[in-house]
């Protein structure tokens, strides 16, 4: 009906290239096929109830929680992951911002914190304070108590609009 | 050196250097424990006790290992070494072999050819269970009859500080004050779960990936259980998300090895979050019963505590909880006499272990609470008490020891106390749909709330404590030009590598510094914990680089760094030491808690301003403000992160962070209802002063900066959801209940 | 793991053919609910129809008196759509919802075929009296929202239907929507009170979340309060209302204890709730007369 076949398996756009799923048994979200079928492990588990955001991706431009994404639902759209932003030795403003802020510590929530604020900026170039906490409010971090991270996210916004760059 | 030059450098010690894997950790291209495969790899799952306590009748594995994919199911009889596992006492089962003690003991792992495999074969374990009451009171345990052949009483320590006597008639004409209070049972809930992955080695020993905070006393426990000479087990540290202490005791690490080594093949572990609340210890719940005596002037003259800590099943680390909560339960102020009486007693509850703040987060709730109650009875301004009565150096603490390092406790008080009160028009902060307690649900009219402020003030040890010979190793290696530093202390987040890389720098004049794995080829690094690497690690690296520093000026003839010799000496020739750092000794507590059992202090304190919607009982963050004590700041932005997060994890405990436990039973295994904070629910922390005073025999005189956030946090920020209430609140976390439904005090 | 066959309809009709053939099938929509029961392993479907990429459910259509929601449409589209200005109290609830993930996701169809007693969007269909139009192979039936909650988590969806759409009608008067939970995101409600004025047809509905096993009309405070409140000036003439309105909306309430939250506390809040609901709704205060 729709090329999702329990033994062919099924293809994904994700970050721009078409990827072949097979062996992946058709309930599986689309945070573990990503993980263990695709090699691209950036998104992270750690609740497996979309309740900390870690394993945030877009979908056909959409922020969700990848774990309660049906892969096999996902043919056809286009997914972009944080190994979409940045590129092997030069990171996006976005990630770059994190390392210069200091709103990375253990770095587990960051790569969903990097597709959230990507979003949330491309939506709203100049969010104020209460929304970039409404944006992020997904996003549980448990190391930096969140003030480097907004820290972060006005610099990326700083930078974007042609100020000078303000050092945190 | 000119200007120029130096604008180049890479940044030393006292900079905000970036952290070297912050890069990775942005792009997701950072090796979390949980993203490690092999090839050929298992998985392995744990089959838990779903009771609180029960005898175990029989466990049948026959249909497990019948299913297609499964590799090996294990019992406690494929144990081949020592039985039992523990931090301090090795009292728990690696796998129950008569009896469950607490809800979610392993009894059974399994590994199979897949995550989903492996979780069915988990499932289709049999085990008869024969259900006996559990001990759920900690109270009760104390003379309950024994749920473990240890006992009940795991540690029971009294100090008797000064010339306390029972019922002492001189104490009449003083102001008392007594309370009792109740801390409930928070988490540490990093974001990482727990997750490792062990592969078999060709010489009979095993390779084990995993997420912890002390590799060599997980190295140590494997071996022992695996019937292995440690030199067989090798452990390396996979990417850690995070810690707070719940990483400090063995979870999935025996299970790993033990899977690995039976099936001769890779097998990984992952928990999820679920059986990640089940699968680490936790805080201490604490009932703490205080009197306090002053004279008029607000002079303490006496302290007296009772302090019952329930441990849960297993030891875990709770001797040394209670011996932090007993040492500090008076708080930083002189007390000529206390009598301090600290029990941690076991229950079928959920195990109790490390996290951060470990002890002093609880006493100081209660110490705090007592502090405004005192001010109030004496008719005192609550932070004009503290400040009359704040420690100094050459004070005694409650176990007579002499503080002889720094203790600028009533700059850390004044200096919090004195910064501006939030400024509503500020419209940077709380303005929007979070303006108000409520948020979002739009529950809250202005008109309905009440605002409070309040100031608590906490301190604790750092480092390890009572004797115990704490050490760390570290190697610098200079080859080629290339500087490697090698050293086992476990990055959880805090940014060690960070500053390890500073202090070779700072050390050598060098630029890029690469480091090693941390893992156990070389010496123990001790714990990421007590707020101790920066002084240990950090110790080591530093003397370590100061060894090879030695080394290359003999060589050129010159010890500056900047000398074109010396440059010379250090690309060209092979350089490499490696030095153990040890601290100044300690010693035990004699029979009345005295003794200088502590190498250092640290000291915060934490000023809240909340909203209260006083009907609904829900409390906003207006604003938040700290002092700290940190000796020196080695790299600014970290230390600034390790405040806002340590904060952070304050507020949970006060405003819904509980672990709910009922007949044993955990009912809130999950981030849905396990709350911790999000974005939306914290206001900025003001840093009103970060205190700089160089502290002797630590390395820079630096200070270990990361638990005493998490100290005066909690206590500051219930004190002023009193302060707007009117309400005694003598229990944390606050619920909406306590405060729309309390009484009035 | 079993086999497990996806399908994926692109309309209502394939999707209500799939479900008529007899074999059990599980539906889903923004899978923020089905998902996490997947990912724990209680779930384990055989046979799932997604009904994302069916676009006839992602729209919402008004004629100027009622608002058609199709069951597909997210928390997101009904805080930002225009149906946000047609239904405030639907744009208040939605605001409330999880994350700004789940609500990209979630969906109203998904809110009612759940039938969490903690649902937020349920409590303002209540208050609406809003109907739900269900599809099958045989066509659409329409049922109202109280027949179609049977009971906690219990709907009268048949095998072979889906939900297709939510109808209520377009606001006419002011929409509130309270919601008490522990933290500012990513919270069930621990309870929740919506309240809707009809200044048409002169009526005011007040309906309890998270108080019952299924939302519950407070009608003897929703008739009480009718001859106790100026419709045509929004205003309350007697102080004393808003107080007896709260404890009589507390009254309706059937509230249990839980590891959330005590009934003691949940009935106290409802009465708080619904007192502050119908004062932001009736503003005026007629001065008293000297």
């Amino acid at each position: 009906m729709s090329g999702v076949d329990p033994v062919l398996g099924y293809a994904l756009e994700v970050n721009g290239t078409r990827r072949h799923v097979t062996g992946s048994w058709l309930g599986e979200s689309l945070l573990d096929v990503l993980r263990d079928r695709l090699g691209l492990s950036g998104a992270k588990g750690a609740c497996e109830q979309g309740e900390c955001g870690s394993c945030s991706v877009l979908v056909d431009g959409e922020l969700v929680c990848s774990c309660l994404v049906l892969a096999a639902a996902t043919v056809g759209s286009k997914i972009l992951t944080v190994e979409s932003f940045g590129q092997p030795g030069e990171l996006s403003d976005v990630q770059q911002a994190f390392v210069d802020c200091g709103a990375v510590q253990c770095g587990f929530c960051t790569p969903g914190l990097i597709v959230t604020v990507h979003d949330l900026l491309d939506d709203d170039p100049d969010p104020d304070e209460s929304a970039i906490r409404e944006a992020l409010a997904g996003n549980l971090c448990r190391c930096t108590g969140y003030g480097r991270i907004i820290d972060a996210v006005n610099q990326v916004s700083i930078r974007r609009r042609g100020d000078a760059a303000v050092t945190p | 050196m000119s200007a120029a030059d130096q604008a180049v450098r890479a940044p030393r010690v006292g900079a905000s250097a970036p952290r070297p894997d912050g890069g990775p950790k942005a792009q997701g291209r950072f090796a979390f424990s949980s993203d490690l495969v092999a090839d050929g790899m298992l998985w392995g799952h744990t089959v838990r006790s779903p009771h609180a306590r029960a005898r175990i009748v029989s466990v049948d594995t026959t249909a497990a290992r019948a299913l297609v994919g499964v590799h090996a199911v294990l019992t406690s009889l494929d144990v081949p070494g020592r039985p039992t596992f523990g931090l301090e006492f090795a009292d728990q089962p690696v796998l129950a072999a008569d009896e469950v003690r607490y809800q979610g003991e392993a009894v059974a792992v399994v590994a199979a050819v897949d995550a989903e495999t492996a979780r069915r074969a988990a499932e289709a374990v049999r085990v008869e269970y024969e259900l006996i009451d559990p001990l759920t009171d900690a109270e009760a345990a104390i003379i309950a009859a024994p749920i473990h052949p240890d006992g009940n009483v795991v540690r029971h320590l009294v100090i008797r500080h000064g010339d306390p006597v029972p019922d002492d008639p001189t104490l009449d004409g003083l102001v008392s004050v007594e309370g009792t209070y109740t801390v409930g049972m928070q988490d540490q809930a990093p974001l990482g779960t727990e997750a490792g992955l062990a592969l078999p080695a060709d010489d009979g020993g095993v390779d084990l990936f995993v997420s912890t905070q002390w590799l060599h006393v997980d190295r140590d426990q494997v071996a022992a259980s695996l019937g292995l000479a440690p030199d067989l087990v090798r452990l390396t540290l996979g990417g850690v998300g995070g810690a707070f202490g719940a990483r400090e005791d063995c979870s999935l690490q025996i299970h790993l090895c033990l899977l690995a080594l039976a099936t001769g093949r890779p097998v990984k572990m992952v928990y999820d979050r679920t059986e990640s609340f089940v699968g680490h210890v936790h805080r201490h719940p604490a009932v703490m019963t205080y009197r306090h005596w002053a004279h008029p002037d607000g002079t303490i003259e006496r302290v007296d505590a009772r302090l019952v800590l329930d441990g849960g099943a297993y030891a875990s680390s709770s001797a040394a909880v209670i011996a932090n909560a007993a040492c500090f339960a008076a708080g930083p102020y002189r007390v000529p006499h206390a009598i301090i009486d600290g029990w941690v007693v076991r229950t079928n509850n959920p195990p109790c272990g490390a996290m951060r703040g470990f002890g002093a987060v609880q006493t100081c709730f209660a110490h705090e609470a007592q502090m405004d109650l005192l001010a109030e009875a004496l008719g005192m301004d609550p932070v004009q008490l503290r400040l009359h009565n704040a420690l100094e150096p050459g004070d005694q603490i409650l176990t007579g020891q002499v503080i002889t390092g720094t203790a600028p406790v009533a700059e850390v008080i004044r200096t919090c106390a004195e910064a501006p009160l939030h400024d509503d028009t500020d419209n940077d902060n709380g303005a929007g749909v979070y303006a108000l307690p409520g948020g979002a649900g739009r529950t809250t009219d202005r008109g309905d709330v009440r605002r409070g402020t309040a100031l608590a003030v906490g301190f604790k040890n750092l480092m390890f404590s009572e004797g115990f010979d704490d050490f760390s190793t570290a190697r610098v290696r200079i080859e080629n030009g290339l500087v490697t530093v090698t050293c086992a202390c476990a990055e959880v987040g805090q940014g060690f590598v960070t500053l390890a890389q500073q202090i070779v720098r700072e050390t050598l004049g060098v630029d890029q510094v690469a480091l090693a794995p941390a893992d156990t080829s070389i010496g123990s690094a001790g714990s990421t914990s007590a707020s101790r690497q920066t002084w240990m690690s950090g110790g080591a690296v530093l003397a370590a680089s100061e060894a090879v520093r030695a080394r290359i000026a003999d060589a050129a003839g010159t010890d500056d760094i900047d000398a074109p010799e010396f440059v010379e000496a250090l690309r060209f020739g092979t350089w490499d030491e490696l030095v153990e750092h040890h601290h100044a000794p300690t010693v035990a507590l004699d029979a009345n808690g005295q003794g200088n059992a502590h190498v250092s202090f640290a000291f915060a304190a934490h000023r809240a301003t909340v909203d209260v919607d006083v009907e609904l009982g829900l409390v906003k963050l207006v604003d938040l403000v700290t002092s700290q004590d940190v000796g020196r700041q080695l790299n600014p932005l970290q230390l600034l992160g390790q405040l806002e997060g340590g904060t952070v994890q304050g507020v949970g405990l006060a405003l819904m962070e509980e672990i709910v436990v009922v007949d044993g039973r955990v009912m809130n295994a999950s981030f849905t209802d396990y709350l911790i904070p999000t974005i939306a629910d914290v206001c900025d922390l003001r840093v009103a002063a970060i205190i700089e005073q160089p502290e002797p025999g630590a390395p820079f005189g630096a200070k270990g900066v990361g638990e005493a956030p998490t100290i005066p946090s909690t206590a500051a920020v219930v004190a002023a959801v009193r302060a707007a209430t009117g309400l005694a609140l003598p229990r944390t976390p606050v619920r909406p209940s306590d405060i729309a439904l309390g009484e009035r005090s | 793991m079993g086999n497990v066959t996806v399908h994926q309809p692109r309309s209502v009709t394939d999707a209500t053919r799939l479900l008529s053939d007899g074999a059990p099938a599980t539906l889903l929509a923004g899978g923020t609910d089905l998902m996490v029961g997947i990912n724990a392993g209680r779930i384990r479907p055989e046979r799932i129809v997604h009904l994302g990429g069916i676009d006839e459910l992602r729209t919402w259509t008004t004629d100027g008196s009622h608002v058609v929601i199709g069951a597909g449409v997210t928390y997101g589209q009904m805080l930002d759509d225009d149906v946000a200005g047609l239904c405030p109290g639907l744009a208040q609830a939605s605001r409330t919802v999880g994350s700004p993930q789940i609500r990209n996701a979630g969906t109203i169809g998904g809110n009612l075929a759940t039938a969490s007693p903690a649902g937020d969007t349920l409590p303002v269909l209540a208050a609406l009296d809003a109907t739900v139009q269900l599809a099958s192979i045989n066509g659409t039936r329409t049922v109202t929202l109280s027949d179609f909650i049977t009971g906690p988590k219990q709907t009268a969806l048949r095998n072979d239907e889906l939900i297709r759409s939510v109808t209520i009608p377009v606001a006419s008067g002011p929409q509130e929507y309270l919601k008490v939970g522990v933290r500012n995101a990513m919270v069930i409600a621990l309870c929740s009170v919506a309240l809707t004025v009809d200044l048409e047809a002169g009526r005011v509905a007040v309906a309890l979340g998270a108080a019952g096993p299924v939302p519950i009309r407070a009608t003897v405070a929703e008739d009480w309060v009718l001859s106790h409140v100026d419709l045509s000036s929004n205003s309350i003439a007697d102080p004393r209302t808003l107080e007896t309105f709260g404890s009589m909306v507390a009254d309706a309430a059937r509230p249990i204890d839980d590891h959330r939250g005590s009934a003691a506390y949940r009935r106290h809040a409802i009465g708080v709730l619904a007192r502050r609901a119908l004062a932001r709704a009736f503003p005026a205060r007629p001065a008293v007369a000297a």
